[in-house]
């Protein structure tokens, strides 16, 4: 072990644990804001399936604005605003809260597609079974509508997961801040982008094979 | 009993159903037949409320349909109904299908409503079909579970609107002996239909509707054999 010292001189082993830590912060950060944004996405993409024109001038405007404006804008712009109103929020907060809104524009699209797919027999053959509407929903639209998108909403999730990268910019040492940090203090990009780059690898490839095992079983 | 009144219907300027004055008495099997379009599927959402009606009245067991004060879901219990595209639940299995609307509507425990549900698909002959999806199963056989779907509310009335029609030929049997069979044990039954052999041999009577109207009705004999409108003559000839 002593030979290797010299050529890492700069990355030593507690390094990776500080990119461990910074790994857990990153996912940490996407759990939150993707079940948060997931949430407010299938409630905001029923509301657009039920009302298209008042859904679509009222919430529709205000997710397409989260949608098109660059995620390191949004971050920025609110994380200020809230300090210029006096809301003292934390980096990871304020993370959190944006990057779960963006995810809930991202999802309103993915849901409403889904929830719109589910026609209107099969909501009638629920109804005709006795069920209410929102019975109709939970048992049938939702469960079928919501399957048949899923393949794009772990898209979604795992693009989330990526940009949360952004919330470096706040300063909250999550794995990009972390990495960047190690970079001017080791000297070693290479090293350090790679061993952050098989974090996020490492936290997105289990969540895409269980998707995959998931869609297999509900094709079955 | 069902009562319909002096019942019209309009889809906008569309006007579907011309005044429907009618009785279906319990235990009774109705046929309705008819060319597309004359109204008959509408003339079944209009009795279970899935479709709303402008004048006349539809009453349940003396229950106004269309009245605001009606709790329309608990009255939909009491009426099952079987649509031409059979709408299985694809993320649920066969017994799932039917133990559902037990559980959820009539608040079951969850055994009581897969033990409904079990006896129901055996009632339809789907017993080695229990833990299948439905994309695993035929056009006859989601057909059938269809049926047990509706069944499994216990109505007192079973609606069916063009059950075999989505059907390939080879299928269309063993539907059509599922509903036979209700018949025998005493359903009170409308079927919307373009089986006229089932129409002939099951129904109590058959009524002809033609644009909106319910041109005649009558016990078998006189619509397949003794029509008194012309009208009514002129379709069967043209359907045989
Ligand atoms: N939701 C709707 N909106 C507008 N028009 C409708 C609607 N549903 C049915 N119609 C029209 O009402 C008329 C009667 O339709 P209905 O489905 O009751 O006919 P049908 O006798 O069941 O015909 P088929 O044998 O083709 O099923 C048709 O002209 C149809 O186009
Ligand atoms: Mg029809």
């Amino acid at each position: 072990m002593n030979e290797p010292i010299s050529f890492f001189s700069g990355f030593g082993p507690k390094d990776l644990w500080y990119l461990a830590q910074a790994a857990w912060q990153t996912l940490l950060i996407s759990v939150l804001s993707i079940s948060a944004g997931t949430v407010m996405g299938i409630f905001f993409g029923w509301i657009l399936s039920e009302s298209k024109v008042v859904g679509s001038i009222t919430i529709g405007f205000v997710l397409d604005a989260f949608r098109s404006v660059p995620l390191i804008i949004q971050l920025v712009l609110f994380y200020n605003l809230f300090n210029v109103i006096g809301l003292a929020v934390s980096p990871f907060t304020a993370g959190v809260i944006i990057l779960g809104v963006y995810t809930s524009a991202l999802v309103a699209n993915v849901a409403r597609g889904g929830i719109e797919s589910v026609g209107k027999p099969m909501r009638r053959a629920g109804r005709s079974l006795g069920l209410s509407y929102f019975q109709t929903m939970r048992h049938v639209v939702w469960p079928i509508g919501l399957r048949a998108v899923f393949p794009s909403w772990v898209g979604v999730a795992l693009g989330v997961l990526k940009d949360s990268a952004l919330v470096s910019v706040l300063g909250h040492p999550e794995l990009l801040k972390v990495a960047r940090d190690l970079i001017t203090r080791t000297q070693q990009p290479l090293l350090v982008l790679a061993v952050a780059g098989a974090f996020y690898f490492a936290l997105s490839f289990p969540i895409s094979r269980y998707a995959a095992h998931l869609e297999r079983k509900w094709q079955s | 009993m069902i009562e319909i009144k002096e019942l019209h219907k309009y889809f906008g300027d569309l006007h579907v159903l011309k005044g429907i004055d009618l009785n279906v008495e319990k235990g009774e099997v109705l046929s309705i037949i008819g060319a597309s379009g004359s109204g008959k599927s509408t003339l079944l959402y209009c009795i279970n409320g899935l479709e709303a009606i402008q004048k006349g009245e539809v009453k349940v067991d003396g229950v106004s349909v269309h009245a605001k004060e009606t709790n329309l879901n608990k009255l939909r219990t009491k009426m099952g109904m079987v649509f031409q595209q059979w709408n299985s639940f694809p993320h649920l299995t066969a017994l799932e299908n039917v133990a559902l609307a037990p559980r959820i509507v009539k608040g079951r425990s969850k055994a009581e409503s897969r033990e409904i549900a079990r006896a129901q698909l055996e009632h339809v002959g789907l017993n080695d079909k229990i833990d299948v999806y439905p994309s695993a199963l035929s056009g006859g056989q989601q057909q059938r579970l269809a049926i047990a779907r509706a069944l499994a509310m216990e109505p007192e009335y079973m609606l069916f609107d063009e059950a075999t029609s989505a059907l390939d030929p080879e299928l269309v049997g063993e539907v059509l002996d599922t509903m036979r069979l209700l018949a025998e044990e005493g359903m009170t039954m409308i079927c919307v239909t373009h089986e006229m052999g089932f129409a002939r041999d099951v129904s109590d009577r058959v009524a002809y509707f033609h644009e909106g109207v319910m041109e005649e009705i009558g016990p078998p004999d006189q619509i397949f054999n003794n029509q008194k409108s012309e009208r009514t003559a002129k379709f069967l000839a043209n359907v045989r």
